[in-house]
């Protein structure tokens, strides 16, 4: 009895091949490598049920110490099963790549490049808020009946629009819904 | 009468309905009724097999009658009982989901027939993940989900999805090759694949030996869980999936992968000889994913980065080895399967109200739809951590572990949690502000549907599309049903964490389980361990004193 050494080296090339086909672009090598891996896989499974040359079938003659172990062939039987699944159904995306796409390549992530080329500026969080301008303009009446302004008197609380400055008074009453009445963000490009 | 005999059920009456609603391919309406019936019934029982073993003791049963350690052995213990009734009530709550979706947009000549007989098996697999007590058949468990969600990730063959799916797939299936090798090295060292029996004969192997299976396993269950230097893949393919699939892949695959990894660690190779390493990787897991998430303009995007982020707490609690520590990370499993999962669902109606998931497109959905918003921000706040939710009690549970386990790396890892929980929170801070507070005019796209005259979105009148209800009854109703599964979680989190504590203390014994598998009889190796905590942590106080 010995370790059978073409086994071995058969599964090492397995993986070895295996790995390099895994890590190309193309798909149908991906696939290639995939299922030397399994292969090489099951060749390690098989390698430990016992030393090539016991008996895999029951014999009356046959010592209990010399069969091979059983249960690695069941292993690999329903392992193999698996990587048949596994190998019809990326030939099934294979195939709906080329058709979709025509290529037999792996592609970028679209949403993860933009997200990569997004600058770490963003417009909403972190431009500056030019003046706070309020909601609420109007004079009120106070409780006693004399009008209370909260708008300031003067002109010293101005707004930047694009082009012009505003009193805020006049700003904020100008303030609509979508006006775009703020200055937008000198470095931002986008949607405004 | 042994509890466990039942337990094949729970694999076995998926994989019936997948035959049967496979054979009703041609009638829609017959489908819905067999998967969801089914799964109902899947999941009563589960509660019964819960509630069976809830004081504490573990079931076995041999399949097919063969003894272990020959044939394949089914367990049932509080943790495994607690995951399958947790994964069975999300899983069929995404089947209302999308059975909803489907019945909306009238799937007549969509070929999304195929989709109940694949839920139905990725469901089979699943629970017979859970409840394997062999290696091989919990290898077969993965293998099942994993081909049942390659095909469910890619329905209708989009560019995006086939992009999306080619990715996952080759992850998915070096993963299960490392899984396979391991298990090849393994059955040649002890020439056995039970993993009671594994559980003895492990320990007389020697150290290297030991290490070399050990780091095989964890690096293949670290692949499915998302743990991080492995968790790439994830973000990259969940998003393109459609939105209940995406649920029930965020909800259920990763824990399943955490799920193993709780198995080995306890089971398997217990002891710390791991315990370092394990925890620098919660550390990083946490932080990475949440900066991912911070960057994301997609919300689907965003949540599928958190969820690598909160697989960093389950690790760390699972680090610990200790009674506190994995109670508390069982009580987290349970809980962010559940939370997850609903802010998944809720994504979905917002994609179908919105428009888009983008956070440039949707805004102004707090006026919109008040009722959504009302489902997005529970579980938001919960996966955040805010004190009187469950997700804040997991927190605190992991947090008192690591300070009562006082090692530099264990209180780095407190300090990494907290901070986590806070980007958690501005992360979906984010989402709250754009998607419902600021108005449509605001975004930086709107979708024209946000733009629309009131009158015009109330009938569901979108550009091109009409006659498409926008919110679905059973489509809310089923999230809305999960969110409160969530809020329950907190209600009953003082029972809840009694059986998490209690379910840790016979997982760091094992005496339970080897017996209930090998018999009364068998030798339990004694385990090199610095001191198991004695007394269960206890729950937590739910109050908001303890803050963090």
């Amino acid at each position: 009895m010995s370790v059978n050494l073409t086994l071995l080296t058969v599964m090492g090339a397995l993986y070895a091949c295996g790995i390099y086909l895994l890590l190309e672009r193309s798909l149908t090598r991906v696939l290639l490598g995939l299922m030397m891996l399994a292969n090489a896989t099951n060749l390690l499974i098989l390698t430990t049920g016992g030393y090539a040359g016991l008996a895999p079938l029951y014999g009356k003659d046959t010592n209990p110490a010399e069969y091979n172990d059983p249960l690695p062939q069941a292993l690999i039987l329903t392992s193999i099963v698996i990587s048949f699944a596994v190998t019809a159904f990326m030939l099934g995306i294979i195939y709906r790549t080329w058709v979709l796409a025509r290529q037999d390549e792996i592609q970028d992530d679209a949403e993860d490049r933009r997200v990569a080329k997004t600058p770490s500026f963003d417009a909403e969080d972190d431009s500056v808020i030019p003046v706070e301008t309020s909601e609420f303009p109007l004079t009120m009446i106070g409780t006693d009946g004399q009008s209370v302004s909260d708008v300031p008197s003067g002109a010293e609380a101005t707004v930047k629009v694009a082009d012009r400055t505003l009193d805020a008074g006049v700003a904020a009453s100008e303030e609509q819904p979508g006006s775009r009445n703020v200055a937008p963000p000198s470095q931002e490009g986008g949607g405004q | 009468m042994n509890i466990a005999s039942f337990a094949p059920l729970a694999v076995i009456l998926p994989l019936l309905g997948a035959a049967l609603t496979f054979l009703l391919i041609r009638n829609p309406r017959a489908q819905r009724t067999v998967s969801i019936v089914l799964l109902s019934v899947t999941l009563l029982l589960e509660c019964w097999l819960l509630a069976s073993v809830w004081e504490g003791g573990t079931a076995a049963v041999n399949i097919g009658g063969w003894l272990p350690p020959w044939g394949i052995v089914m367990v049932v213990d509080q943790f495994s009982s607690l995951m399958l009734v947790v994964s069975s009530s999300v899983s069929l709550a995404v089947l209302v989901y999308a059975t909803g979706q489907g019945m909306a947009d009238g799937d007549r000549d969509a070929p999304v027939s195929i989709f109940h007989p694949t839920y139905l098996i990725l469901v089979a697999g699943v629970s017979n993940a859970f409840l394997s007590g062999d290696l091989f058949n919990l290898y077969v468990g993965f293998e099942i989900l994993l081909t049942a969600s390659y095909v469910l990730m890619t329905l209708g063959g989009t560019g995006p999805r086939i992009r999306a799916g080619v990715t996952y797939l080759v992850v998915s299936v070096v993963s299960s090759v490392l899984f396979l090798i391991a298990i090849a090295m393994i059955y040649g060292a002890t020439g056995t694949i039970n993993m009671a029996d594994l559980a003895i004969k492990l320990a007389d192997l020697d150290q290297g030996t030991q290490n070399l299976l050990h780091v095989m396993l964890l690096v293949a269950f670290g692949i499915k869980a998302a743990v991080f230097p492995l968790s790439f893949w994830l973000p990259d393919s969940y998003p393109t999936a459609p939105a209940p699939v995406t649920a029930v892949f965020a909800g259920l695959l990763t824990k399943v992968g955490v799920y193993a990894m709780v198995r080995t660690e306890t089971l398997l190779f217990p002891g710390d000889t791991f315990n370092g390493p394990l925890m620098v990787a919660a550390l990083l897991t946490m932080l990475v994913g949440i900066l991912g998430a911070l960057a994301q303009s997609d919300i689907k995007r965003l949540l599928s980065f958190t969820l690598v982020s909160h697989i960093g707490y389950m690790v760390f609690g699972l680090a610990m080895s200790s009674v506190a520590g994995l109670g508390a990370a069982v009580f987290y499993v349970a809980h962010h399967i559940t939370i997850q999962t609903s802010l998944f669902l809720v994504t979905g109606l917002i994609e179908r109200r919105g428009g888009s998931s983008s956070m440039d497109r949707v805004a102004g959905l707090a006026k919109l739809s008040p009722l959504l918003a009302v489902l997005f921000f529970v579980p938001a706040m919960n996966l955040a951590g805010i004190p009187p939710f469950s997700g804040f009690l997991g927190k605190v549970g992991l947090m008192q572990a690591g300070i009562q386990l006082g090692t530099p790396l264990a209180l780095a890892l407190v300090i990494g949690g907290v901070l986590t929980s806070l980007l958690t929170l501005l992360a979906i801070a984010r989402v709250w502000n754009r998607a419902f507070w600021r108005k449509p005019e605001d975004a930086e796209h709107p979708d024209p549907v946000l733009l629309a005259d009131p009158a015009d979105s109330a009938t569901g009148d979108r550009a091109g599309k009409t006659n498409v209800t926008l919110l679905p009854r059973t489509m809310v109703g089923s999230t809305l049903g999960l969110v409160i599964l969530g809020v329950g979680l907190t209600l009953f989190a003082g029972p809840l964490f009694k059986v998490a504590d209690q379910s840790a203390v016979d997982m760091l014994d094992r005496t339970s389980y080897i017996h209930a598998v090998l018999g009364e009889d068998a030798p339990v190796p004694a385990i090199s361990r610095p001191e198991p905590d004695p007394a269960p942590a206890g729950v937590p106080p739910a109050s908001g004193q303890e803050r963090k």
